[in-house]
């Protein structure tokens, strides 16, 4: 009785504040919104027009790019709920997801933190006492020696105990220096005065600890959850092994290649595990998996909804982010363990906007195009920007979550990589052709999934430019697809033009009716087309392309190259950026996206698996122009040779350089405002500046000598000019 | 039965039985027996008249020579006809005439009369092009340079288009200054052209790709617009050597009249160019910005224009194998008719009258026109005829279609009776002031004053095309000798002179030869009696483009002179 009086006394959730960005905010408030809660949104300047500002009812601006300005300033979103009577802050993934201070805050303000109690965060978020706690409660760690007793022969017996082969670290310092992996017994004394010698040197303090080395870890997670009345479940584990710069991209649920009897053992482990702490919400306990030994070891608790929840949710069915409102409003988990369903297999593809060939380093950009896969019910994509917006260096540069479901892991494997070739983001580079190799790649698709995996197969991974046959093949690939580009492009001009006509000319779309008419002979056309060879940045190539309208409607599309017979393609639009083109028999889907940037061209070809980038020359470069003009008006008879006079009566705004400065022809010299408008004078040719008298806010009138560039350096010399 | 009042189905069906008489009422039959022996033949012949057409092409198209188009390409300038594609709108259609111009007329050859004209759209609005080939005789103007030019602004004064000069020549060809230099229609009135269509609002592009010496500097100069391609263009009334002889200065070429002494100093010219493509991109620009000048009151064709038209029903490929070659061989004119116009529907008017005149309605590409067909020997009725339907066109603002095939009038003693002159002349008053557009394909032959009533060449129409089966002449070769040999006959019996049957037919054979030569289409078109020699299978296309650039014109009244009746 005095149960169900308290849940209708419990005010409700009825409106909900997001303390993140991105598409983990637009995901909560899918889910607030089927729930019919209200959403509030923060942002910073840099999100001002974000797709998470346009998704909530409402959005509060809450400071600058920089986010220990924004979306890490917990008072400042703490005030924006307040301010919009949201009852609840659901803080994400990253930010404040896990600041045990920022969850004291809300609660203490009277807002309900969608997530696990401070208490719990503050206990997983010390690494050494969590480990402690989790020792105590029985959960399995990696076996080590951490004391302070260093004696070698203690040191060698504890070695022994762990078994081998044994990691020896120093304590103190990083960066992988006095590591040693010792594989045997014998080896083991040396290694340890290595290791310690090393430590002395590089860190002044010789302490040294042992761990078991684990030669093919796996990195194996268990989702859990509880409820505030004691309830805790697990929701199957999740395999995030393929990593890179220790960044997950691509995650999958359950593990491939895990019996049951392990999975259970696992779960239960999790289950103790967040037991130990009170947990409530949504958690994630993570282990390393040996895959030798078939041990699993504790490694941390994540006291947060994890970005790749969606696999986990594929599997069981069930929405997490509607479990969390609800264990916040203080209800019972909706289902027990026994009634948690393992539906078939899930993958989830981190897509990125980053620099696969350098290192994987984050890019920033526009997304000129952007075109994710349609979702179903077993294809979801969570995203948190649309075409036009820009991936900024203030933020994770992630674009978005690809997650598929199959019967099985082969099913949604071969799903995944089809939605990975249609997965279409131009303007930014990304790691989808990547993460297409990763997918494809045998010992992958075997499930032989481990932490090292990117390292262990990087031959396969990242193209040799040194592979001369992988190359060639390449570069024909490459240019048979410039060569339907250049078909889609003839045929995308074309009908552009068609529909721009002016209305008033009954007859004179049959001068754009196609093929164009030539008198006895085919109209032709040339086109340059630049590949960007996504791969190997330094090798573009320039395809050079005579273009033939034939009778048919077809293009007889040549190039300059001997021995490549000229191509006939057909070309139909289907519609904006889709075409159908044909070619030798063959007919085939490809999507065509172009934008300019910096007067380039860009095209991108999106035909079966594969994604090409052309880059055309925009034709005129016209700035030559203005400076011509200029030269001229500036040299006037009644001055000395040299002598630079004002273009016009303004203000002088900027002197850019001081007098005798050298300085290059078209150098700017100085900055004049006049009608409102800058302009820049620039030196007439190479030589040094002399009387550069006038002064920023200086008035000059028209035709004033303002300097004069001279060859020599002293005023002495003789001036000559050229 | 069901009873009428019962069935639902029963007026609708009716008005699907109207529609469909309507659309059926005037479909013309095929006309055409694709099995018959004169079938083939008549491919047979066609294939060889176009393979030796397209032969002839290919040579003009490769311009003046490997050499000269190498040169050409050295100093970055693009040939004619690529300029003109990258002035045109991107993969849109550009109707070029008189291909053939100069064929055979000199010693040398002078391939497409060294300049290249005519009709495409930029951005949208169709414009007269004029384009000197640098890489023939330097781009100089022959009597047919000139007379090609001159025909090319005429369409444009007729048709109201904006005309883009790309000039790029040496100006009048000194050798045969005679024949170019004086008369009316010489190289003077290319600038009194510019003057008149100026005055009336047609706008005048000149861009100067190449030199543009002497009288030439008068065509950027009399502009209403101006671009000059910086290294490559000059402007000047007299080159380097001509001032150094007349005045001793010694200046080079750039400096006398490069593109920054006229974009900046003289003002000669308006815009500066970077380089050829720059230049040619400004010039799309000025069409860009022209908005209504030479523009009031457009007709622009959207009188009862049918945007959803219909192809013909038959192949127009067939247009190849219709016309024997042989031209005492009649063909029915409706089998062309019926591969020409939309949906084949032709609404034939006075169908039973003047049967060897057909005439009649119907659409192209959805602009109605009325047809005037040759059946044979024009007579009185038909000569009737034609006058009547021209002057229901007239009234009703249709453009008209002239399909020439006609040997000419009938002659004999009825026919003179009947006042055959009369009819005829008739006829020719209504050609002759029809204001409205008109267009001539001579599909065989074109004899006597049949070609004056059917709109040759003499009665101004917008446009006249040639099959490469036509002939044209007064009369035929056999009736021309058969004529003078009589003529000669009896001067020599008058002079009592024999001559023998060899002597005769000797006589007579010359002037067939003659004639022949003369009445081929390669004659003509050489000496622009047209506009061009065209593939038959192209017919129905390029009375679009002639309709549709006639149609760029305000309505214009017809008024008749005095009919003899």
């Amino acid at each position: 009785e005095s149960s169900s009086h308290d849940t209708k006394t419990t005010s409700r959730i009825e409106k909900i504040l997001i303390a993140n960005r991105g598409e983990i905010a637009c995901r909560i408030m899918r889910t607030a919104k089927r729930l019919g809660i209200r959403t509030v949104a923060v942002y910073s300047d840099a999100d001002r027009d974000s797709l998470h500002v346009k998704s909530a009812d409402e959005a509060v601006h809450i400071g600058p790019p920089p986010a220990r300005l924004s979306y890490l300033n917990g008072s400042a979103i703490v005030e924006a709920a307040i301010r919009t009577g949201a009852q609840a802050v659901h803080p994400g993934y990253g930010f404040l997801s896990e600041s045990s201070d920022f969850a004291t805050l809300c609660e203490d303000k009277g807002l309900s933190f969608v997530g696990p109690p401070a208490s719990a965060i503050r206990d997983m978020g010390d690494k050494s006492a969590s480990k402690r706690i989790m020792g105590a409660a029985g959960v399995p760690l990696v076996p080590g020696y951490h004391g302070s007793e260093q004696d070698i022969e203690l040191m060698k017996s504890e070695a022994d105990k762990i078994g081998y082969p044994i990691l020896i670290k120093p304590t103190h310092g990083g960066g992988g220096k006095g590591m040693r992996i010792v594989q045997s017994p014998n080896e083991f004394v040396d290694s340890f005065l290595g290791a310690q010698r090393e430590a002395a040197a590089s860190f002044g303090i010789n302490t040294i600890l042992l761990e078991k080395y684990i030669t093919k870890p796996r990195h194996i997670e268990v989702q859990i959850f509880g409820d505030k009345h004691g309830n805790v479940l697990h929701l199957y584990e999740r395999d995030c092994s393929v990593q890179r710069r220790h960044q997950k991209i691509i995650e999958e649920a359950p593990a491939p290649n895990v019996m049951n009897d392990f999975r259970s053992h696992l779960g239960q482990a999790a289950v103790s595990a967040a037991k130990a702490v009170g947990y409530h919400n949504a958690g994630t306990v993570e282990f390393i998996v040996d895959t030798v030994s078939g041990q699993f070891y504790f490694m941390e608790m994540n006291t947060r909804l994890q970005v790749e929840h969606p696999v986990t949710e594929m599997i069981v069915g069930q929405d997490l982010v509607e479990w969390q409102i609800s264990v916040a409003n203080g209800e019972p988990l909706p289902i027990n363990q026994s009634q948690v369903p393992l539906l078939g297999h899930a993958f989830e593809a981190r897509i990125y906007a980053e620099n696969v060939p350098k290192g994987f380093l984050p890019a920033t950009g526009v997304l000129h195009h952007y075109r994710p896969v349609p979702v179903s019910p077993t294809v979801r994509v969570d995203t948190g920007v649309e075409q036009g917006d820009t991936v900024s260096m203030h933020y994770d540069p992630m674009i978005a979550k690809l997650v598929v479901s199959g019967e099985n892991r082969a099913a949604a494997l071969v799903k995944l990589k089809n939605c990975l070739s249609k997965f279409q983001v131009a303007g930014v580079p990304t790691n989808i052709n990547f993460l297409q190799k990763l997918a494809d790649h045998r010992a992958f698709e075997n499930g032989n999934v481990e932490t090292h995996f990117i390292e262990h197969y990087k031959d396969d991974l990242f193209t040799d430019p040194n592979n001369l046959t992988r190359a060639k093949e390449t570069y024909d690939n490459a240019r048979f697809n410039a060569t339907l580009v250049a078909a889609c492009l003839c045929e995308k001009e074309h009908s552009a033009i068609k529909s721009s006509l002016p209305g008033t000319n009954g007859l004179l779309p049959i001068w754009y009716s196609h093929p164009p008419f030539r008198a006895h002979h085919q109209a032709s056309c040339t086109m340059e087309l630049e590949w960007e060879n996504e791969y190997d940045g330094s090798s573009s190539k320039f395809f050079t392309f005579s273009i033939t309208y034939q009778s048919d409607g077809n293009y007889l599309i040549e190039t300059e190259e001997v021995n490549s017979p000229g191509l006939e393609v057909k070309a139909t639009l289907l519609h904006d950026q889709d075409f159908r083109v044909e070619t030798d028999g063959v007919s085939m889907d490809v999507s065509l996206s172009a934008y300019s940037k910096d007067k380039i061209k860009h095209i991108h070809l999106w035909h079966g698996s594969h994604h090409y980038h052309f880059r055309q020359k925009l034709e005129l470069d016209l700035s030559d122009d203005n400076e011509i003009q200029q030269k001229t008006n500036f040299e006037t008879a009644s001055h000395p040779p040299g002598t630079v006079v004002a273009p016009m009566a303004g203000l002088v705004v900027k002197v850019l350089v001081t007098d005798g400065t050298k300085v290059e022809e078209g150098q700017p010299i100085l900055v004049l405002e006049a009608m409102k408008m800058e302009h820049v004078v620039k030196a007439p040719f190479t030589g040094y500046v002399h009387g550069l008298q006038v002064t920023a806010g200086q008035q000059v009138s028209d035709s004033s000598p303002l300097f004069s560039v001279k060859i020599s350096k002293t005023k002495g010399e003789e001036a000559t000019v050229p | 039965a069901v009873s009428a009042t019962s069935n639902p189905w029963r007026t609708s069906k009716s008005i699907h039985f109207l529609q469909k008489r309507d659309f059926c009422l005037g479909v013309l039959p095929d006309g055409v027996g694709r099995n018959s022996e004169a079938f083939a033949q008549n491919s047979k012949a066609m294939e060889g008249l176009i393979s030796q057409l397209q032969s002839h092409i290919n040579k003009v198209l490769a311009g003046g020579g490997e050499e000269a188009v190498k040169r050409n390409r050295k100093r970055n300038k693009l040939l004619p006809r690529e300029r003109i594609d990258k002035l045109i709108d991107p993969g849109s259609s550009f109707l070029e005439l008189s291909q053939l111009a100069g064929h055979e007329l000199y010693g040398e050859t002078l391939p497409s009369g060294g300049i290249i004209t005519g009709i495409g759209p930029v951005h949208g609005r169709l414009c007269m092009f004029v384009a000197n080939d640098p890489t023939v005789k330097g781009g100089t103007y022959y009597p047919i340079t000139v007379k090609k030019h001159l025909r090319a602004q005429e369409i444009a004064a007729q048709c109201k288009l904006p005309c883009i000069y790309l000039v790029d020549s040496g100006g009048a060809f000194l050798p045969k200054q005679a024949e170019v230099f004086p008369d009316k229609d010489n190289f003077g009135r290319i600038f009194y052209n510019q003057a008149v269509m100026s005055a009336e609002g047609i706008p005048q592009i000149a861009l100067v790709l190449g030199s543009c010496t002497a009288g030439g500097a008068y065509i950027p100069a009399m502009a209403d617009e101006s671009v000059m391609v910086k290294g490559n263009a000059t402007i000047f009334l007299a080159g380097p050597p001509l001032v150094k002889a007349a005045t001793g200065e010694e200046v080079s070429a750039e400096d006398l009249g490069g593109a920054s002494v006229h974009c900046k100093t003289s003002g000669v010219s308006d815009y500066f160019a970077q380089d050829e493509l720059h230049g040619l991109a400004l010039g799309r620009n000025i069409i860009k910005n022209l908005h209504m000048a030479g523009k009031q009151g457009v007709m622009n064709g959207l009188h009862n224009l049918n945007p959803e038209y219909k192809e013909p029903l038959y192949d127009v490929k067939e247009l190849r194998s219709i016309a024997p070659i042989d031209h005492k061989q009649a063909f029915d004119i409706r089998s062309v008719i019926a591969r020409i116009v939309d949906g084949s529907e032709f609404d034939e008017f006075k169908k039973q009258y003047g049967t060897t005149l057909i005439t009649g309605f119907a659409r192209i590409f959805g602009q109605p026109v009325g047809i005037l067909g040759n059946n044979g020997i024009l007579f009185n009725e038909s000569a009737l005829k034609g006058a009547h339907f021209i002057e229901l066109c007239t009234q009703r603002n249709i453009p008209l279609v002239f399909l020439q095939n006609i040997t000419g009038f009938m002659v004999g003693s009825r026919s003179e009776a009947n006042g055959i002159a009369k009819s005829g002349a008739k006829m020719v008053m209504a050609v002759s002031c029809a204001k409205v557009p008109k267009v001539t394909i001579m599909v065989g032959g074109s004899f006597g004053a049949g070609n004056y009533a059917m709109c040759g060449r003499a009665y101004s129409p917008n446009f006249l095309f040639l099959w490469p089966n036509a002939k044209i002449s007064v009369m035929g070769g056999a009736q021309a000798a058969s004529v003078l040999s009589q003529i000669e006959t009896a001067n020599k019996k008058k002079q009592g002179i024999q001559w023998t049957e060899e002597e005769q037919e000797n006589f007579k054979s010359k002037i067939t030869e003659a004639y022949e030569r003369e009445g081929n289409c390669y004659y003509s078109t050489a000496r622009l009696w047209d506009d061009g020699i065209i593939d038959p299978a192209d017919t129905r296309k390029i009375i679009g483009f002639c309709i549709s650039a006639s149609l760029n014109r305000p309505l214009e009244d017809t008024k008749y002179g005095v009919f003899r009746m």
